[in-house]
């Protein structure tokens, strides 16, 4: 230490120590706030990640090898005998449904496999133990599983990821076997890509108007004031204005029908264009504030290079605000586009079908998506939707990432090297 | 000067930002093919003078002038003129370098396109960064961000810019104080070769400067004891620095100001 300076006898006192100590207080304060954050999202995420995996028992009323034709056992089959034996063992009514969906020789021959387990051999998950339990408990999982096969003697004990391949590609169903998660996922993606077609130039426009055109009036004022109380409405007063413009007063549009698009399953407004333009609304003001900021962040001194060449106000925008801000627009963008992926209220409101199989196919379908599913399936009592959910949810969180990931790829491209 | 025909003329020009007048009564004339200067103290108006040449003080809300300014017969603040019209004919050069983010090459190419520029780039460009003796520092990384070279290089490449739309002015707002001496000196002998072809008028803090650059010499002060300022004095700049006609000017360029 320096040597006790002179000034104390002018006044000054010695605080240096105690001074040091307040700031390394702080400092150790906001560790602590960063901490808490990752704790709870480790939470958060052990949680589904738990439920996601773990064993399960799954019986079947049948055995598999009962159903060996000639000596050749099922499982080695022509895809044409099991479309034969679906048929032989469902009655007609069920049939015609699954037909209805998708004709049956059109279907994968794996489908065709998890329709015969499901609906032939009644495949069913009796038991199912989360990712801890499969670790920590093997022993006892594996008693109760012997014991278990004193009733149920065909009963197998398996590790499964509930996450798959075939969760992925399989279509909504009502039985947990079969459920699978393409209907919500292409929803999803349908619905999102007519939210950034509707909210992203709109937004771009609305806030490079208020940034260099608008003059600073009480109207003005007003309008901004107003976009930036719109951001913080709760997400559930858009479903309801969704409802009541896109699904309602402009059915026709939402329904197709003005396009001459009939579909008799959708006589309404409760289509994929109602739910990208209801999410649109969400995420509108979202993007007007976050570009506004982007806008602003460009040095005045840029414009008035501009200008002072001889440049008019949209030359000026285009050439150098424009490109400028765009790093800022697209982060602010991503921002808004996640947190319109993962909204269940407006949707709820506006009008998810709960339980469709049907591929949306285009603007005016009926949809569902991921969040709505996730919803939707952790409400049921049984666990195997439990579980579904759980894998539901990391598949949500992986398409985000890949969705946002793919932005900033964009961004970077934009962000000149300069 | 009387002989030589002015390229700018202001008559009665009052320049106000909201209700405060910032500038008041300014009668001058701008020399063709000189190098005119405007000096005085702090907060005496000579950027908002200099800005009103080419109207850039519109950028500001809520400025206006009054009186007029006369550019080749015309009042620059006529309602049939274009402020982007004019911009284009006066050109102007900051005090701070503020290249564009672009390479050196689109940077002096740029505002060139937007005028509709139909002739050949590549000499355009070789052509405006020579009159701004930067070529031969950069004539081998043209296509590297105009951020890279230094502050008086980049201040060049904003002088080469200028020069690029071909204006009959150019307008320097304190374009050398950002800069170091070497820097500054080598942007003072560029006004002198710029100066056959253009007209310049400079806004400088820097007497020296101003004595050794410029062919005219405005001083502007505080007019009485308003905060407005105003022209007190303009001569050529021998006769203004060593002759001074006002008691103010001559305390001010001798230091004896306040």
């Amino acid at each position: 230490m320096i040597k006790k300076n002179m000034r104390a006898s002018s006044g000054f006192t010695d605080t240096l120590v105690l001074r040091q100590r307040s700031g390394k207080s702080w400092h150790l304060a906001f560790l602590a706030s960063t901490i808490f954050g990752i704790l709870a999202l480790s939470a958060l995420l052990i949680n589904i990640v738990n439920s996601a995996m773990g064993y399960v028992v799954i019986d079947f009323k049948i055995n598999p090898a009962v159903m060996a034709v000639n000596g050749i056992a099922l499982g080695e089959q022509t895809t044409e005998q099991w479309i034969q034996l679906l048929k032989d063992n469902l009655s007609t009514g069920a049939l015609n449904k699954l037909e209805n969906v998708e004709h049956l020789s059109e279907r994968s021959r794996r489908e065709i496999y998890s329709l015969i387990e499901t609906r032939v051999l009644k495949k069913e998950v009796i038991e199912s133990w989360s990712l801890y339990d499969s670790v920590f408990h093997k022993s006892e999982i594996i008693t109760e599983y012997l014991h278990m096969q004193e009733t149920h003697p065909e009963a197998q004990l398996k590790l499964m990821s509930w996450i798959n391949g075939d969760l992925i590609m399989r279509s909504q169903s009502s039985e947990a076997n079969t459920a699978g998660i393409r209907t919500a996922v292409l929803g999803s993606l349908w619905t999102i890509f007519f939210t950034i077609l509707f909210a992203f130039p709109l937004g771009v426009g609305a806030a490079i108007y208020l940034e260099e055109y608008a003059r600073d009036n009480w109207i003005n004022r007003l309008i901004q004031t107003n976009i930036n109380n719109l951001a913080g409405v709760p997400s559930i007063i858009y479903g309801i204005l969704g409802l009541a413009i896109f699904v309602r007063v402009l059915e026709p549009l939402s329904s197709g029908a003005l396009f001459g698009f009939t579909d008799p399953t959708t006589a309404n407004g409760r289509t994929i264009l109602s739910a990208g333009l209801t999410l649109g609304l969400l995420v509108l003001p979202l993007i007007i504030i976050n570009s506004q900021e982007a806008i602003r962040a460009v040095p005045q001194s840029l414009r008035k290079a501009s200008y002072g060449l001889g440049a008019t106000k949209w030359q000026t925008i285009w050439a150098h605000v424009l490109p400028n801000a765009l790093p800022g627009i697209l982060t602010g963008t991503i921002l808004a586009i996640s947190r319109a992926i993962g909204e269940t209220a407006p949707l709820v409101v506006v009008g998810a079908s709960t339980a469709i199989s049907f591929d949306p196919t285009s603007p005016f379908s009926k949809f569902t998506t991921l969040p709505i599913q996730i919803y939707q399936w952790t409400s049921r009592p049984q666990s195997e939707w439990r579980h579904l959910a759980a894998a539901t949810i990391i598949f949500l969180l992986v398409l985000l990432l890949c969705l946002s990931a793919a932005a900033i790829l964009l961004r970077n491209r934009f962000e000149k090297k300069y | 000067m009387d002989q030589l025909s002015p390229v700018l003329e202001t008559h009665n020009l009052n320049i106000y930002y909201g209700t405060f007048r910032a500038v008041t009564d300014v009668n001058i004339k701008i020399p063709r093919h000189k190098i005119t200067a405007i000096i005085g103290p702090s907060g005496c108006g000579k950027s908002t003078l200099l800005r009103a040449f080419n109207r850039m003080n519109e950028l500001v809300p809520n400025t206006h002038i009054e009186g007029e300014i006369i550019f080749e017969g015309h009042n620059l603040y006529a309602r049939t003129i274009d402020p982007v019209e004019v911009r284009y004919r006066i050109g102007m050069v900051f005090q701070k370098p503020n290249p564009f983010p672009k390479s050196i090459y689109d940077n002096v190419a740029w505002a060139a396109r937007i005028h509709g520029y139909r002739g050949n780039f590549d000499e355009l460009v070789e052509s405006s960064l020579t009159k701004a003796a930067l070529w031969d520092e950069v004539k081998d990384i043209l296509k590297q961000s105009a951020l890279s070279l230094s502050g008086g290089q980049q201040q060049r490449l904003c002088i080469a810019r200028a020069i690029a739309v071909q204006p009959e002015v150019i307008l320097m707002d304190e374009p050398a104080s950002a800069l170091d001496p070497i820097a500054t000196l080598k942007i003072e002998e560029l006004m002198q070769s710029l100066k056959k072809d253009y007209t310049i008028v400079i806004v400088t803090h820097n007497m020296q400067q101003a004595a050794r650059a410029s062919d005219y010499t405005s001083m502007m002060m505080l007019a009485g004891n308003t905060r407005s300022g105003t022209v007190i004095e303009f001569d050529e700049t021998n006769t203004l620095f060593t002759r001074p006609k006002d008691k103010r000017t001559e305390d001010y360029v001798t230091g004896r100001f306040g």
